[in-house]
């Protein structure tokens, strides 16, 4: 009977080898140099231009214009949501005169710029002042502020009427025939059966859209309103100080990553029930 | 060698009087509009509106290769297994999907101006330093596109299975190959939805750079709606002109996107 006597001693495991200086990882060096020299230089600008009189100037007028942003961003997502409604079912509606409307209205105010849009309110229907006193009307396409509201708004609407048609058609037909085999009524079905579902698959767009107004409400300080970039433009054009671009874009971006990952916890938090 | 440059510029220039749909002999404003405002020459503003829709067009077409280009490269970047790279790449995408394209433009636009102005004062240069708008606006507006791209393209490599990618290499092709060959093709069709979207979005976008100064469609129309007091009907031609870009390119897309799928089955 043959056995071991002697066992193999323990060894230390083989060395780790190096790892290799590849293309990636010198691509990955180089552009991490690139965004930490971009880092240090506008810390460097914004130390070297340090100036507590701008800081308390200007400050208080970027706090005010992002409030501006946000309140015109919010109504005009809410009264944009209200008005997408019977968009969306004139857009799916069977008559033919109230779904080519709704495809006419979508198309136009998808296919042009909100800037052309702006103007096309602010200035075009401005040249009609006198009509528009007539019919006391004035005071309303009078204002800057009233006018990109209602461009965003109707803006607005026909993205939010196209992603809760896209979300409202997404919901398969067995569920409508279901609710119709329980005897639910057609208004009960889609407020209980088909809408909770259709939302759920919106809310990643609509918290898109939401992203998308709030980057494109910068436009409206090229017609005079004193949101976050207008406040920034002003503040440039007195001090001509580049730095006044760069607190707006910190601002923008905090607004946004917040936002966004704000939308990231809710859908997380709604959908808990889908997950496996 | 000037002056063959200016000889090619010429040619250009006149074989785009010919073929213009605006103002060339068989457009549309020479034709229908002929005594009214929108005359070309100088009676009218046909023919400095048909520059600007020149501008807007061209100025979309040469940002789209930029951005796409860029696109693909940052999609590549954040898939990498190199760590750097990819917190690199994703630096930039939250960077310029989170800032408002007005604000980018700004940034682009006077911050390449500091930066240029700098420069040739190291050199020993003096004089002052002007950054050509469409230059910034191109440079903007790619790296907003470029930035978009890489995401919808990113989806688009994650729906492509990894046994492509094998099937290739056990062909005994190259890494560069197996992506041109088996894997760029595939990634098209996939992508090519979401490209559309980006190429609308950044056709619209364009209507940004009449700010910093560039003669495109809306600062043509501007202009003419100052002079003539005529807003309404000068900026609904602008979104008349939009609408046609948007319908034309609608229609190249689809053809586009027929041509990936001719391989296909047909059901």
């Amino acid at each position: 009977m043959s056995h071991t006597a002697t066992l193999i001693p323990p060894q230390a495991p083989p060395p780790v080898p190096p790892r290799p200086f590849t293309a990636a990882r010198f691509f990955g060096n180089a552009f991490m140099g690139v965004w930490l020299a971009l880092t240090v230089g506008v810390f460097l600008m914004m130390a070297g231009g340090w100036d507590p009189q701008k800081i308390t100037r200007y400050g208080p007028g970027y706090l005010s214009g992002l409030g501006v942003t946000l309140l015109l961003v919010g109504l005009s997502v809410v009264l944009g949501g209200l008005l997408s409604l019977p968009l969306a079912f004139a857009r799916m509606s069977k008559n033919r005169i109230f779904s080519g409307f709704a495809y006419v209205y979508v198309y136009f105010f998808r296919g042009t710029p909100l800037l052309t849009q702006l103007f096309l309110v602010y200035y075009g229907l401005g040249s009609f002042s006198a009509e528009l006193k007539a019919m006391g009307l004035w005071w309303f396409f009078r204002d800057a502020w009233n006018c990109a509201l209602l461009t965003f708004t109707l803006n607005t609407a026909a993205y939010q009427a196209e992603i809760l048609r896209g979300a409202i058609e997404s919901v398969p037909r067995g569920q409508h025939e279901g609710a119709a085999a329980l005897g639910l009524p057609r208004s009960v079905a889609f407020l209980k059966v088909i809408l909770p579902q259709a939302l759920i698959v919106a809310l990643r767009p609509y918290g898109n859209e939401i992203i998308l107004m709030i980057k494109g409400s910068a436009i409206v300080a090229i017609v005079t309103v004193f949101d976050l970039m207008g406040e920034t433009r002003r503040a440039f054009s007195r001090t001509f100080d580049y730095q006044a671009y760069l607190w707006a874009a910190l601002l923008y971006l905090l607004v946004v990553e917040i936002l966004r990952n704000l939308w990231t916890w809710l859908e997380n938090r709604l959908t808990r029930h889908l997950k496996r | 060698m000037s002056g063959f440059f200016a000889a090619v510029a010429e040619a250009v220039s006149a074989f785009l009087g010919v073929v213009d749909p605006l103002c060339g002999p068989v457009g549309i404003f020479s034709l229908f509009a002929k005594n009214t405002l929108l005359s070309c020459g100088d009676a009218g503003w046909g023919d400095e509106i048909a520059y600007g829709f020149l501008v807007t067009a061209s100025l979309a077409l040469a940002t789209l290769p930029v951005g796409l280009a860029a696109g693909f490269f940052i999609a590549l970047a954040k898939q990498s297994e190199e760590k750097s790279l990819r917190l690199a790449a994703n630096i930039y995408t939250t960077l310029f999907r989170g800032l408002p394209e007005l604000l980018t433009l700004f940034i682009v636009y006077y911050g390449l101006q500091i930066l240029v102005q700098n420069l040739m004062t190291a050199i020993g240069y003096d004089g002052r330093v002007e950054i050509n708008a469409f230059f910034a606006g191109m440079i903007a507006l790619g790296v907003v596109f470029s930035a978009y791209c890489s995401e919808v393209l990113l989806s688009a490599f994650k729906a492509i299975p990894r046994g492509q990618y094998e099937a290739g290499y056990a062909l005994g092709l190259r890494h560069g190959k197996t992506m041109r060959l088996i894997i760029l093709p595939q990634l098209v069709r996939v992508a090519l939805p979401g490209l559309g979207n980006l190429w609308m979005a950044l056709l619209k976008d364009t209507a940004l750079v009449s700010v910093i100064g560039l003669p495109d469609i809306l600062r043509q129309t501007g202009i003419a709606a100052r002079i003539t007091k005529q807003a309404f009907e000068f900026y609904s031609l602008a979104c008349l002109l939009f609408l046609v870009l948007a319908f034309l390119s609608s229609l190249a897309f689809s053809a586009i996107e027929n041509w990936t799928k001719r391989s296909e089955a047909t059901r």
